[in-house]
């Protein structure tokens, strides 16, 4: 398998004195849709930094897809597409123009530049705002004008930091299929998301940074099978008594108000057997929900088992 | 990168330009037309009428040169300042440092879009001076030659100090305590033959007041200043200043962390 991007103990010590990154390394395999993980001020943009060359490095090599970013510089950067954590487009230029100008930093012929800048746009809900100037569009879509410029050039490795930040609900899952759909047509995507229910429904593999370490590297499905246990909130038309005993071995029950019980069961333990308990004790259950995201409980626990740590 | 792809974003940072000066006329074209139409009816016609004769010419004919080249200098240095500044400000600067165009074609972009607008600017404002004066033009490439040199010297120090620069009193420190007594102390309004001893040592230590007299030189046929001379110190500016940007973008000085 083709390694994508290759991190080897990169390091980063800002000016100011602050250690960001104590010599990480990663890797992300061609076709992979990773999830790159961590508190705010824990590294990731420092990280997203050094790969787009924004950021020099004191320390420490990447490499993409085998070539080295310092040596091979034009090359790393042709097979890269970086999308922002801020806007950084000028807001006084058109969508459109904004797009073939990138396009044109990449050397496409115009008549290329402007077959893709309407491909993109159109994908992303943009061509009708193309003659727009871009300080008039909403925040989710000025995020989307940073994935179509991202893409002008189709490369092979799409970095996106936080792409769906103060995007509504909607808009956000319109974008994730669209990312799911641009990874399986073969674009490997490094996502850094606040929203765990994102990266949780998104990615196949995950890094957790916490202080410039990474905690935690694994696919998505052997983190979330490290889960002791999970929560869900149940909702019942019938009345439920405070009282409520469901006698089951590694499952605790508690009485949130009188149509809602609040159900932990452990890992391994079929949820089934819950639903089958509580039907013979008369209480229906019409609609069922994780208390917390699972990716986030494995999340903070991990941050907190670090912060013990040090 | 392909020599054509070069070319491709070399004309794409250049047309980003020209559009830019272009969308902002009313502060980019038009003031310094009507800055400079003041100083020909103020300077030239008012006052110049009691002045006389300078250099063999009169007074009018004589400033001509001086203010064209000013409004060269001055729009050169303060499109690139300004321009690369607010890409670094709007962040949208970073759209360039990701991509792969090498540092020589983001500078020659920049250089030629502040080029553009010195150019425009002295072109409008030669047009501005025909109603005023008779401009028989003495020296055509030699003109030619000291004006594009000169734009690209300017050009490139505006370059500079974007790159220093982290606030917009940055961008306008310069141009305002340095440029302008540069240019007004550059022989735009006298000959160098009238100032006492010490003056006229301080004025050929000013590079401004070789380029405008070359460029008076080449309008008029007449000047204070050696013309080989004044080429070699155009050479000088250029190259120094030009590596001096190379440098600063590999090292990125002011846009990397």
């Amino acid at each position: 398998m083709t390694i994508a991007i290759s991190i080897k103990q990169l390091e980063k010590t800002y000016a100011n004195g602050f250690h960001a990154l104590k010599g990480i390394s990663l890797e992300v395999e061609q076709g992979d849709f990773f999830a790159l993980l961590g508190p705010n001020g824990a590294g990731k943009s420092t990280t997203i930094g050094v790969i787009s060359t924004l950021v020099t490095k004191s320390g420490g090599s990447v490499e993409v897809f085998g070539r080295n970013v310092d040596t091979h510089i034009y090359q790393t950067k042709l097979d890269l597409g970086v999308v922002p954590q801020e806007i950084n487009f000028s807001q006084f230029e058109r969508v459109r123009d904004i797009v073939m100008t990138q396009a044109g930093y990449y050397g496409l012929p115009r008549q290329i530049a402007a077959e893709r800048c309407e491909k993109y746009l159109r994908k992303l809900g943009l061509w009708e705002k193309r003659m727009e100037r871009s300080r008039s569009l909403s925040g989710g879509m000025k995020r989307r004008l940073m994935i179509a410029r991202a893409l002008v050039h189709e490369p092979k490795l799409l970095i996106l930091d936080e792409p769906t930040a103060g995007v509504d609900i909607e808009l956000r899952r319109s974008m994730w299929e669209f990312l799911t759909e641009i990874n399986r047509q073969g674009t490997t995507i490094i996502l850094t998301t606040h929203y765990l229910e994102e990266a949780e429904q998104l990615c196949r593999n995950i890094a957790i940074i916490d202080e410039g370490e990474i905690i935690e590297n694994t696919s998505m499905r052997k983190l979330l099978s490290e889960l002791d246990s999970q929560v869900f909130i149940l909702d019942s038309p019938a009345v439920v008594k405070g009282d409520l005993e469901l006698a089951m071995e590694n499952v605790q029950v508690r009485v949130v108000d009188e149509h809602s019980i609040e159900v932990t069961v452990a890992h391994g333990r079929n949820v089934n057997e819950v639903f089958s308990r509580l039907t013979e004790l008369n209480i229906p259950i019409s609609s069922m929900r994780n208390k917390t995201n699972r990716l986030e409980q494995l999340f903070v626990s991990r941050l907190n088992a670090n912060e013990a740590k040090n | 990168m392909f020599a054509n792809h070069k070319y491709i974003a070399f004309e794409t940072i250049v047309i980003k330009e020209v559009r830019r000066f272009m969308r902002i006329w009313v502060q980019t074209l038009v003031p310094p037309a009507i800055t400079i139409g003041l100083y020909f009816v103020i300077f030239g016609n008012l006052i110049g009428r009691r002045i006389g004769d300078m250099g063999g010419y009169n007074y009018m004919e004589f400033i001509v040169p001086g203010l064209i080249m000013m409004s060269v200098i001055q729009n050169s240095y303060s499109n690139v300042v300004s321009s690369f500044f607010s890409h670094k400000f709007q962040r949208s600067v970073e759209e360039l440092l990701v991509s792969p165009v090498p540092n020589y074609i983001i500078l020659s972009g920049f250089i030629a879009g502040g080029m553009a607008r010195g150019l425009a600017v002295g072109v409008i404002v030669t047009a501005l001076s025909l109603f005023f004066a008779d401009l028989h033009i003495q020296h055509p490439l030699l003109t030619i030659a000291v004006v594009l040199l000169t734009s690209i010297v300017f050009s490139l120090a505006g370059f500079i100090n974007a790159l220093y620069a982290n606030n917009f009193d940055d961008i306008s420190i310069i141009p305002t305590f340095v440029l302008t007594p540069l240019i007004y102390l550059g022989g735009v309004f006298y000959s160098i033959q009238l100032l006492p001893p010490f003056w006229k040592i301080a004025s050929v230590l000013n590079p401004i007041f070789y380029m405008v007299n070359t460029f008076r030189y080449g309008i008029l046929g007449t000047s204070d200043v050696n013309i080989i001379w004044a080429f070699v110190i155009l050479g000088v500016f250029c190259v120094v200043l030009y590596s001096g940007c190379i440098v600063l973008l590999r090292r990125g000085t002011g846009l990397r962390n």
